[in-house]
Parts: structure tokens; C-alpha cells; sequence
């Protein structure tokens, strides 16, 4: 390069060059400088603990001996482990239950409100308050006492003729209530969705009216079709959130998952084989299988979302 | 919640055979409105009635709660729970738990901003080999369930001597790991104009001063959203308390309570709801005087409660 016989006319022409390049060396530079910390959190506290847990989930370890390597024990094990195919079962029907419930109560909800009317917002605020409270310690102790012996919604139902007795202590009625809990916390994605609604221009539903479509096709043809990024969005982040459910089941079943394992989510599951029996080793395994399940389900959502969700070209 | 539907529907479909919105008699409308708010003040009855019921109880005395007064009024009222309540469990204040969360969640949205800020201009505003690699990554953090690393996260810092110390509950907000609070500001950020830097930079300014003397103040609105969702996501955070707070001194409320809960198990309802009530008390507080903020920035970020 140097002895390039263009050398002497280099200097003029290359001069907007150099200023450039140096230009972008300097903005390489205050990149990583800015991005600094996010990079040490991404590589400190989630490359290399996923890495970490990866290689732990083939080992042996209880946080005092060195982790003793046992290939796939920990994966084999657990399925032959009641426990852990009845946490699975748990939290399986609580997605699969509690998540439609949910994003329906909050689509119904948006659709009510999506009007001109007076006190929209205040309705708004008093619907969302519970989505930012639901997970809190405090309320998974008000929904144990309100779903308890005698508690008002015992009182409520037995009014009605209808004696189940409390909840709480019930196998068979503690996924109902903790599927309340989550739908009581539509309001969340109710917003996200009346953001959306307000959005679908004005026209379109009168249109429709015009050619004589009753509100059923209007919701299918219109509602449906517009919003469905937003239901999207809504159904994937609530069923990533759902699987992770933790503090309320913790609080509702004292730590134990109970009564009969029917509050045993597998988060709580995880907890317990980590951090009270300190099978390190079993719990990372567990903890991996649920990234790569989540994993298959946001692939899965994707892929199936190019038959349903419609992107207009003016979106950003 | 099958209710609301049903009646709105004959309204909706009577005008529909001759379209015109304003052959619409006055009286039709006023009915429309009167059933939309009656269909919504119900809703919001059910919606609230469990925040109503924990506020009604937390002054009731123990007998009344679950007996057999069924109504949320009582004519006992006192605030005997709360004076049981605020002596604290484990030989410990509440006032203690109160500062303890008070320290976690102003750590946490310190850190928070001060990261998430940093990071986010970085990824918005800066053009660098492999942006849109670790763009595409944090993105990806997003969704990763966070279980997948607090079996490693918990045995560094153990090793470390950290634990029992609020290092690990504090350090990943310094380090922008609520990947959340990153993408709402890169969001934000790149809606602003580009000109801005452009003139700026032709003025002779670095990324510093265009990073702290123009970003930063027009990112106003996205800071306060940060702020009120880091604090209040602390403040009710309860599994990383779990995992490494052992001191019932250094317990944060969430722990606080279920150390109340376990301690006195149903023997004293009344306090530990009174004590339940004062733990999301900062919380009400904060969504009664952000509310704006609160719910828009749901709307438009797809934040979570």
C-alpha cells in the first residue's frame, strides 16, 4: 500500500475519508463506553449464570462439595419425579386457563370502554390498580383470607345455596382461585389493548354499518383483524409472565405448594429443590427445561403468527 | 363479566338497518350512557371490592373478620390492628421493614436511571460494530425467564460473602438488567430528532455532552415512567429477598409479612392484614399521584403492573 504511486495525491482525497473513519472509530469507542454497563450485567449476571447453570444442570451439586458430573441423571430423574410431572401439570393448566381468561376479560373490558363517554379514565385506573398490586405479598394474603373458611366469598356462595367451604384448603378449587388472581389483573393488558382499539380508524365500522354488518362481524372482520399485533404482544408477554408466577403461590401454600401439591407451580417447585433442599444441580436442569419450553412456545407463537396477526404497512 | 356485553348489544344494533349516526334520538343516547355506567360502576364494584374488603378488615377486631358481620361496615372500628402491626415482628419494627424497602427501592431506581439511561443512548443514538447484535440480545432477555439464572447468580454471590447483604438485590439495577426499562428508553429515545445530535455535534459537542445536556431532559417523561415502575417492582419484590436476605433486620415488608404470617398463623388476622395494608400503602399512593404517567406509560410501553 505504500508504495502506491498515488501516494502523493492521497492526502487531498482521502482527507473526508480519514475524518470519517476516525469519526467512527471514536463512535465505536463511546458505544461500548455507554454501553458498559448493560454489557457487564449481560455478561456478570446472565451469560455466564446461563452458562454456569447449563453445565451445573449435568452435575451433582449442593453449594458445598465440588459439583460432581452425572450426565443426563438430572433430566432422567425428572421424569420419573411425581412432583415435578405435578408441578408441570399445575402450571400448564394455569397458563392454559388462566391466560385466555385473562386477555378475554381484558379485551371485553377495552372494548367497553373504547367510547367517547365521560369517566373513561377514571374506569381505566380503577381496572388497572389491581395489575400493580396482584403479584405483591400483600394481596396474595388478602385473596388467602378472602378465599378461606368462612371468608366473604364462602359467605357469598353459601347465600346463594353453593357450599364449597373455603378454597384454600380445597385440592380441587385452589386453581380456580389462583386463575381469579390472574384474571382479576386483567387491567394490564386492558389498557394495552384500548391503546390498540383507538387506534383502528373510525371509518372502517361505519363502512360496515353502511353495508349492514351487525357488531358480531364487525368484531371479526374489523376489530379482530386490526388488533391482532396487539393481541400478540398481549398473549405472548402474559404467557411468558404466567409461567413464572411465584410469590402468590408461595404466600397462598406457605411455601409448600399445598394442599395435595395443587398449588406446586414449577417455579415454587424450583425454589424448593434449590434453595431448601440444595439439589443445585436438579433445580438448573429444571430451570432449563423451562427456558427451552418457553423457548418452543415463543417460537411456536411466531411462527403461527403469520396467519393471523396483520401488520398495516404504516406501522413503525 | 358476561354481563356487560349482553345489554349493550340491542342499543348498538338498533340504528344499524338506516345508518346515521344522528338519527339517533336524544333519548336513546342518554340510555346508552346510563346502562355503559352502570355496567361499569358494577365492574368496577367487583374490581375493587378485594382492596375495598383488606381496607374494611384491617380495622375491624379479629372476631368480626370471616364471622359473621358480612357487610364491610362494622361498628367497631379501631385501629388496634395497626398499632399491632406497626410493633413489628422478630423483634423488629415495621418501621424498620418500611426503611429497609424505602433503601432497597430508591437503590433500585437510582440505579435503574442512571444504567438503563446510559445503555439505551448507546443503542439509540451511536452507530458501533455490533449494535444490533446486542440489540437483538437484549431484546431476547426480555423473554428469557429469569429462574435460568439465580442458581449461578446465588452461588456467586455466596461465594462472594454477599449474601445477606443488599449487593445482589441492588447490583443488576446498576447494571441494567431489567432489560424493560433499556428498550422504553430506546424507544423513546429514538422518536426524537435526529437534527438535534446532527447540530450538536457540528457545534463540536461529544456523546457526553449531547447524552447529558440534550437527551437526558427531553427523555423526562420516559425517566418518571422508569422511576415510578423500578420503585414500585422493588418495593413489592419478593423472590430476590427471599433468596438472600437471612436477617429478619435487613428484611424488606414483603419478607416481613411472611415472616407475620408465619409467626402468628391466623391467630391474628386483623394485624396481619392492618400490616398487609401498610405494605401497599406506598404503592396506592404512588399510582393515586402518577396515575397519568402510570397508565400511559402502559399504553404506550406495554409495561407491566
Amino acid at each position: 500500500m505504500t508504495q502506491s504511486p498515488t501516494l502523493t495525491r492521497r492526502p487531498t482525497s482521502s482527507a473526508p475519508v480519514l475524518r470519517k473513519s476516525k469519526q467512527r472509530g471514536a463512535d465505536a469507542r463511546a458505544g461500548y463506553t455507554f454501553l458498559l454497563p448493560w454489557l457487564l450485567g449481560f455478561i456478570a449476571l446472565t451469560v455466564g449464570p446461563m452458562i454456569s447453570s447449563l453445565y451445573l444442570s449435568f452435575t451433582n451439586y449442593n453449594l458445598f462439595e465440588a459439583p460432581k458430573w452425572i450426565g443426563l441423571d438430572n433430566y432422567t430423574t425428572l421424569f420419573q419425579d411425581e412432583r415435578f410431572l405435578q408441578s408441570v401439570g399445575v402450571t400448564l393448566s394455569y397458563v392454559v386457563f388462566g391466560t385466555p381468561l385473562k386477555l378475554a376479560a381484558a379485551l371485553a373490558v377495552a372494548m367497553l370502554l373504547n367510547s367517547k363517554r365521560k369517566g373513561q379514565g377514571f374506569y381505566r385506573s380503577a381496572f388497572y390498580a389491581p395489575s400493580l398490586i396482584g403479584a405483591s405479598v400483600s394481596i396474595a394474603i388478602v385473596w388467602k383470607a378472602m378465599f378461606g373458611d368462612s371468608g366473604p366469598v364462602d359467605q357469598g356462595l353459601s347465600f346463594f345455596g353453593i357450599n364449597l367451604g373455603g378454597w384454600v384448603g380445597n385440592p380441587s378449587m385452589t386453581m380456580p382461585m389462583m386463575i381469579l388472581l390472574t384474571v382479576w389483573q386483567f387491567g394490564a393488558p386492558m389498557v394495552i389493548f384500548l391503546a390498540g382499539l383507538k387506534q383502528i380508524p373510525a371509518d372502517l365500522y361505519e363502512a360496515a354499518s353502511m353495508d349492514g354488518a351487525g357488531p358480531v362481524r364487525k368484531f371479526f372482520n374489523i376489530t379482530w383483524p386490526m388488533l391482532s399485533p396487539v393481541i400478540f404482544f398481549n398473549l405472548l408477554m402474559e404467557t411468558i409472565h404466567a409461567f413464572q408466577i411465584f410469590a402468590s403461590a408461595y404466600i397462598i401454600s406457605n411455601g409448600e405448594g399445598g394442599p395435595a401439591g395443587s398449588t406446586l407451580f414449577y417455579t415454587l417447585y424450583l425454589y424448593l429443590r434449590g434453595f431448601s433442599d440444595f439439589r443445585m444441580g436438579y433445580a438448573s436442569a429444571m430451570a432449563w427445561l423451562l427456558v427451552i419450553v418457553v423457548g418452543i412456545i415463543t417460537l411456536i407463537f411466531f411462527r403461527t403468527s403469520k396467519s393471523w396477526v396483520h401488520y398495516s404497512g404504516d406501522s413503525k | 363479566m358476561t354481563t356487560m356485553a349482553t345489554p349493550t348489544k340491542p342499543a348498538a344494533e338498533a340504528p344499524a338497518p338506516v345508518y346515521n349516526p344522528k338519527s339517533e334520538s336524544a333519548g336513546a343516547k342518554r340510555a346508552k350512557s346510563v346502562i355503559f355506567h352502570i355496567v361499569a360502576l358494577a365492574l368496577t364494584a367487583v374490581v375493587l371490592y378485594p382492596a375495598l374488603w383488606m381496607v374494611a378488615s384491617s380495622f375491624k377486631p379479629n372476631a368480626e373478620i370471616g364471622g359473621t358481620n358480612t357487610s364491610l361496615w362494622s361498628n367497631n372500628f379501631s385501629f388496634d390492628n395497626f398499632v399491632t402491626a406497626m410493633d413489628g415482628i422478630g423483634g423488629v419494627s415495621t418501621l424498620q421493614f418500611f426503611t429497609n424497602s424505602l433503601v432497597l427501592a430508591v437503590g433500585a431506581v437510582v440505579g435503574t436511571i442512571l444504567s438503563a439511561s446510559v445503555s439505551a443512548y448507546a443503542f439509540a443514538r451511536i452507530k458501533f460494530p455490533g449494535r444490533s447484535m446486542f440489540f437483538g440480545m437484549m431484546i431476547a432477555t426480555l423473554l428469557l425467564p429469569f429462574h435460568v439464572v439465580i442458581i449461578p447468580q446465588y452461588i456467586i454471590f455466596q461465594q462472594l460473602g454477599l449474601v445477606d447483604t443488599y449487593v445482589p438485590l441492588l447490583i443488576g439495577k446498576f447494571l441494567a438488567a431489567d432489560a424493560f426499562f433499556v428498550f422504553l428508553m430506546v424507544q423513546f429515545m429514538r422518536n426524537l430528532p435526529a437534527e438535534l445530535d446532527e447540530a450538536a455535534r457540528i457545534d463540536g459537542a461529544g456523546h457526553v455532552r449531547i447524552f447529558g445536556s440534550i437527551m437526558l431532559p427531553l427523555m423526562k417523561p420516559a425517566l418518571i415512567s422508569t422511576s415510578i415502575f423500578s420503585f414500585i417492582w422493588s418495593w413489592n419484590d419478593f423472590l430476590g429477598p427471599l433468596l438472600y436476605l437471612n436477617t429478619p433486620e435487613k428484611y424488606p415488608l414483603p419478607l416481613a409479612l411472611r415472616l407475620f404470617v408465619d409467626q402468628t398463623q391466623s391467630s391474628d388476622y386483623g394485624a396481619m392484614i392492618a400490616m398487609s395494608v401498610l405494605a401497599l400503602l406506598p404503592v396506592l399512593v404512588f399510582f393515586l399521584v402518577f396515575q397519568r404517567y402510570i397508565v400511559e406509560g402502559v399504553s404506550t410501553q406495554g409495561l407491566k403492573g
